[in-house]
């Protein structure tokens, strides 16, 4: 399993392009906002935690079509179904989420302090942000692991997948929102909602691959 | 007495039934080779054959493992019409790799390589290498991890004669050590003793 | 360079005849090779010649210390431009004359180009902090800047998307060419718009409306970023041309490993 996960994150490492648009794509998404809003430092600075979560949900859902999908091209994806006596299924898809969001989020998370300046937002609205970024996103790779695998088959999921998953990350966007508003606004809780998202982060780490290795299981061919 | 055996066995493709009732039993040292023309079901009877698509009907069974073989598909080493390689990394990097996944540790990547005759160029990326090269390194991944059934669909095409042969040699040695080999192929593999199921014609 | 490519013998295989057009980035190579020490030392000697003045330079009454920002400030926001502008003309190079050393110095120059605009938008935002209350303004002149970054770190990910190295330049040429509309507006951004950031006062058409003892530390500044600039690029280039040899190298090994099998 350790090697999965080297494998991956050395495959995500060489060909490097997929962290690079991820990041851009956020840079990107968090630019254009002061565009449709207009630059009012104070409503930016209201909803910047709001902006930051669109922002990353977005980006973290690009790239996930490919998941399972690059290795279903090169026959990969076979021998590792194969291997189900030896290393659990839904534990193989676990590790491919692991590496997947390391290689590709981990860099959203990293960026988002940089992105709350320039949003105006506070100093503990950037932080708060950033934590619920660190604790919700792995729960968006999850799910989209499910949906990656139920299109894994299809010559151009990539859209497919996202229509598939953003429904089902709104629980996950909601508490992460919340959580990063109450450290800002005064008589909203920060830890209930951050508990909450953790919460649904490790639920999601359970039932994500096993959903996506049943998914896989039955839609070889 | 490790056997494989196949009972009654039926697939289908896209809802339409491509064979039935295929029944055959493998004992060690024994090769099978599935011949037959395209569209006559080999890939499919390979991927039913390790589990990969459900059996539409009839059963397939291994037994005598042990504990490192409980079932059918860790007892089989697959070698589709893909290559199972990560173009970005080095041959070598690969094979560890698999090495690692699949665990049985055989041979080391780099003797594996040498069998196949690409020792010298292990450390390149897989995406350097001609077709006939990536299709031999594929090859070198049945020696890395040991497997008493090898399921081979087409293994040799993209080989020229050379490596023909050399492979010819290698699943001799397999079947020395009392291994089993199923082989899809419309090529003569080169294998003696060898039975032959053809396919197409009975199950249409 | 184009004469030296026609010089490849008709009959010589694709691969020779990429040798070939790697053969005058031998003589660049070997250009580069004496250059870039002599550049970097002056480089390094022109810079700290300007952090001296810079730092003996008598400091704004209004701004204090801070206004000592504005020695690495400025010249990274030119660079920036120059840079680009540089890269643009490459592109020119790449499309126009198919000059393969043009594909190399727009490669080379993206990832340069996009440290000194970070590096801009940074010290403009630390020098903005106490100026204005904030770290950042969605002003013309900002945004145009940031946009640039945006820019460049696309042409950084076209360039990389790609196996084939010829393909991904003409890619990244056209978007540069394309991308080339946002330097005049960064440039005039502080004059069509009322903006926070203060209007150019340098390059100005009646003359600087800074003091000559401010400007000069400011020159000498640019001058020495400009050179550092200058010797990075021609390491990367470098670099770049080196590692497009390995990679030939690397499949001449896997062709000969075939026929030694044989």
């Amino acid at each position: 399993m350790l090697a999965l996960f080297r494998r991956e994150l050395q495959i995500g490492v060489r060909t490097g392009n997929g962290a690079l648009t991820g990041v851009l794509f956020f840079l990107a998404v968090v630019a254009v906002i002061p565009f449709g809003v207009g630059p009012d430092l104070n409503l930016l600075a209201r909803i910047g935690p709001a902006i930051l979560w669109i922002g990353a949900l977005l980006a973290g859902l690009l790239g996930l079509e490919r998941l399972f999908q690059a290795d279903r091209e090169d026959g990969s994806l076979d021998l590792m179904l194969l291997a189900d006596s030896r290393h659990m299924r839904a534990l193989t898809v676990f590790v491919k989420c692991c590496a997947h969001w390391t290689v590709n989020v981990l860099p959203l998370v990293v960026v988002t302090p940089l992105l709350g300046l320039f949003m105006n937002v506070e100093p503990a609205g950037i932080l708060a942000a950033t934590a619920t970024l660190a604790v919700g996103t792995p729960a968006i790779t999850f799910i989209g692991a499910v949906g990656a695998a139920l299109a894994v088959a299809l010559p151009r999921g990539g859209l497919l997948v996202s229509v598939l998953v953003l429904p089902l990350t709104i629980p996950v966007l909601i508490f992460g929102v919340a959580a990063a508003r109450g450290a800002v606004a005064d008589p909203d809780p920060f830890l209930p909602p951050f508990l909450i998202l953790a919460a649904l982060m490790l639920f999601f780490a359970v039932i994500g691959p096993l959903a996506a290795s049943l998914a896989l299981r039955w839609g070889g061919d | 007495m490790m056997r494989l055996a196949a009972e009654g066995l039926g697939g289908e493709r896209g809802g339409e039934t491509v064979f039935s009732g295929i029944s055959f039993t493998l004992g060690e040292g024994e090769a099978l080779t599935v011949t037959g023309p395209n569209g006559a079901g080999k890939s499919t009877l390979l991927r039913v054959i390790c589990g990969l698509l459900p059996a539409a009907e009839g059963k397939v069974q291994f037994s005598g493992g042990g504990d490192a073989f409980p079932d059918v598909a860790s007892a089989c080493h697959y070698l589709g019409h893909r290559n199972a390689m990560k173009a970005e990394l080095g041959v070598e990097e690969n094979l560890r790799f698999w090495q690692e996944f699949m665990g049985e540790p055989h041979l080391p990547p780099f003797e594996a390589l040498e069998m196949v005759g690409l020792g010298d160029i292990g450390h390149l990326p897989f995406g350097y290498l001609s077709t006939g090269q990536r299709r031999r390194a594929s090859i070198a991944r049945l020696l890395v991890s040991y497997r008493p059934v090898w399921l081979l669909d087409e293994p040799t095409s993209g080989l020229d004669k050379a490596s023909d042969a050399q492979f010819a040699d290698l699943m001799g040695v397999h079947l020395e050590d009392g291994g089993m080999i199923v082989a899809a192929t419309h090529l003569p593999l080169g294998l003696k003793g060898a039975r032959e199921l053809k396919m197409g014609e009975a199950a249409g | 360079m184009g004469s030296g490519m026609t010089n490849a013998t008709p009959q010589a295989s694709t691969l020779s005849g990429r040798l070939t057009a790697l053969a005058n980035p031998t003589r660049f190579l070997a250009l580069a090779d004496s250059l870039v020490p002599w550049l970097g030392g002056l480089a390094l000697a022109v810079l700290a010649v300007g952090f001296y003045m810079a730092f003996a330079a008598p400091e704004d009454y209004q701004q204090g210390i801070t206004v000592r920002i504005m020695y690495i400030h400025v010249p990274f926001a030119w660079l920036a431009m120059f840079c680009y502008s540089l890269m643009a003309i490459s592109a020119l190079g790449t499309l126009v004359w198919k000059h393969p050393l043009a594909d190399v110095a727009l490669k080379a120059a993206a990832p340069i180009g996009a440290a000194f605009t970070a590096l801009a938008l940074f010290t403009g935002s630390v020098w903005g902090k106490p100026m204005w209350g904030t770290w950042w303004v969605w002003d013309a002149r900002l945004t145009s800047v940031f946009i640039l970054l945006l820019m460049y770190l696309g042409i950084i990910a076209l360039t990389r998307a790609m196996d084939d190295p010829g393909r991904s330049a003409r890619a990244a040429a056209i978007l540069t060419l394309v991308g080339f509309v946002n330097i005049p507006i960064i440039k005039f951004s502080v004059d069509w718009w009322n903006t926070l950031h203060q209007p150019a006062s340098v390059f100005r058409l009646d003359g600087p409306t800074i003091h000559a003892s401010l400007l000069w530390p400011l020159l000498i500044c640019a001058l020495g970023f400009t050179l550092l600039f200058v010797t990075l690029h021609l390491m990367a280039m470098r670099a770049d041309i080196w590692r497009r040899r390995v990679v030939a190298m690397r499949r001449l090994s896997a062709r000969a490993a075939e026929r030694a099998a044989r």
